[in-house]
């Protein structure tokens, strides 16, 4: 049988989903660029008086201002897009490796797909890209896998490294 | 112009209990007294000593931020001015130290180094005060206003350029503490957990 729109929400990965895992992961501050996967998001966001958004027009922004709120006892959490994230490399470097920043970068994944042939090549470099910084992720595609950011927390916590949760559900996820 | 020393030493009495991120004047400022509360990171990433210091300064809004940040680096995130106008910290004290190159690679200069009004992108992207000095007798008179008043101000000031030709791996080292150090120190003085 066909799937039907109700297994289609029941397999997405849901904005509320989302933010119960920031909040029960102690998340002070977001630090962020919207994308398609993270569209619904900002308005739960928004209205959660224990978050403060900050916005950035450029993603490696997301990584120093993430390094200060960090040393000065925040606990941070930066949102973005693949594309963002490899135009950050420098930053990722400098930033968060380089002062062992312990924050979990939620990394919207623009192309990815179960099946068939990776046409967009945004999502074709997204691992290789994580792999060559020697950075680990997990792949989040729907409720089922929410228990994985707070294992990205805690190894965030426990390395003193940046770990990303690589968001594998756009369209009908965020955006309602 | 003035020098960088100079317009350091000219804001050192009104320092206070501060968060110091002294970023592109790093090896010019020197340590003395409140050295736990002295950021000096030399350069993680070029252009992100103004994202640093805002997300320390939204972290302990109970003290004031003052940064020292150089315009190739504001030159590389123009965008983080809007960010920064946008939070509004007010305990943030942006000081800009324009010397028209870049001064660490030999001299070159910055683009449109000559014409560029750093005060008014400032203005521009949202600060509510941005005052300018070419010289340190104007700034050390203003400091004291300049500073008693709320952030987000962004002070931009000429400096003479002094460049550095010698090759990197052979300049003197002017950082005392590593990086991991100067973050143990900041967040033990803060009281805040390994």
């Amino acid at each position: 049988m066909a799937p039907t729109a109700a297994d289609a929400i029941t397999v997405a990965l849901s904005p509320e989903t989302v933010l119960a895992q920031m909040k029960a992961n102690g998340v002070t501050d977001i630090v962020w660029l919207p994308d398609s996967e993270t569209n619904w998001l900002y308005l739960l966001m928004q209205a959660e008086p224990s978050l403060r958004l900050v916005g950035v027009s450029r993603e490696g922004h997301a990584c120093s201002i993430a390094a200060g709120l960090f040393a000065g006892g925040r606990k941070p959490m930066i949102l973005i897009q693949n594309t963002g994230m490899m135009e950050s490399g420098d930053s990722i470097r400098g930033w968060l490796l380089g002062l062992n920043v312990p924050v979990v970068m939620m990394v919207g994944y623009r192309g990815w797909t179960r099946h068939g042939v990776t046409t967009d090549t945004a999502a074709t470099y997204t691992e290789k890209f994580l792999m060559a910084f020697g950075i680990n992720y997990y792949l989040v595609e729907s409720d089922a896998d929410a228990l994985r950011i707070t294992t990205a927390f805690e190894e965030a916590e426990r390395t003193k490294r940046p770990v990303v949760v690589l968001v594998g559900d756009e369209y009908h996820g965020f955006n309602r | 112009m003035m020098r960088i020393a100079e317009a350091l030493e000219a804001f050192r009495p009104y320092r206070e209990d501060a968060i110091v991120v002294p970023g592109r004047g790093g090896r010019y400022w020197v340590e003395t007294g409140n050295q736990n509360l002295d950021v000096p990171l030399g350069d993680p990433a070029m252009g992100g000593h103004a994202g640093f210091a805002l997300g320390l300064a939204l972290a302990r809004s109970e003290r004031k931020l003052v940064l020292f940040d150089s315009e190739g680096d504001i030159l590389m995130s123009l965008g983080m001015l809007a960010t920064i106008a946008e939070q509004a910290p007010a305990n943030f004290y942006h000081f800009l130290l324009d010397n028209e190159v870049y001064a660490t690679t030999g001299g070159q200069p910055v683009p449109n180094a000559k014409n560029i009004a750093y005060d008014r992108l400032a203005l521009a992207a949202g600060y509510p005060r941005a005052p300018a000095f070419d010289e340190i007798g104007d700034l050390a008179r203003e400091l004291p206003a300049i500073l008693s008043r709320p952030g987000p101000v962004f002070v931009a000031l000429k400096v003479y350029p002094e460049v550095e030709n010698e090759p990197i791996g052979r300049r003197r080292r002017w950082q005392t503490r590593s990086r991991d150090q100067v973050l143990a120190d900041l967040r033990g003085e803060l009281g805040i957990g390994p």
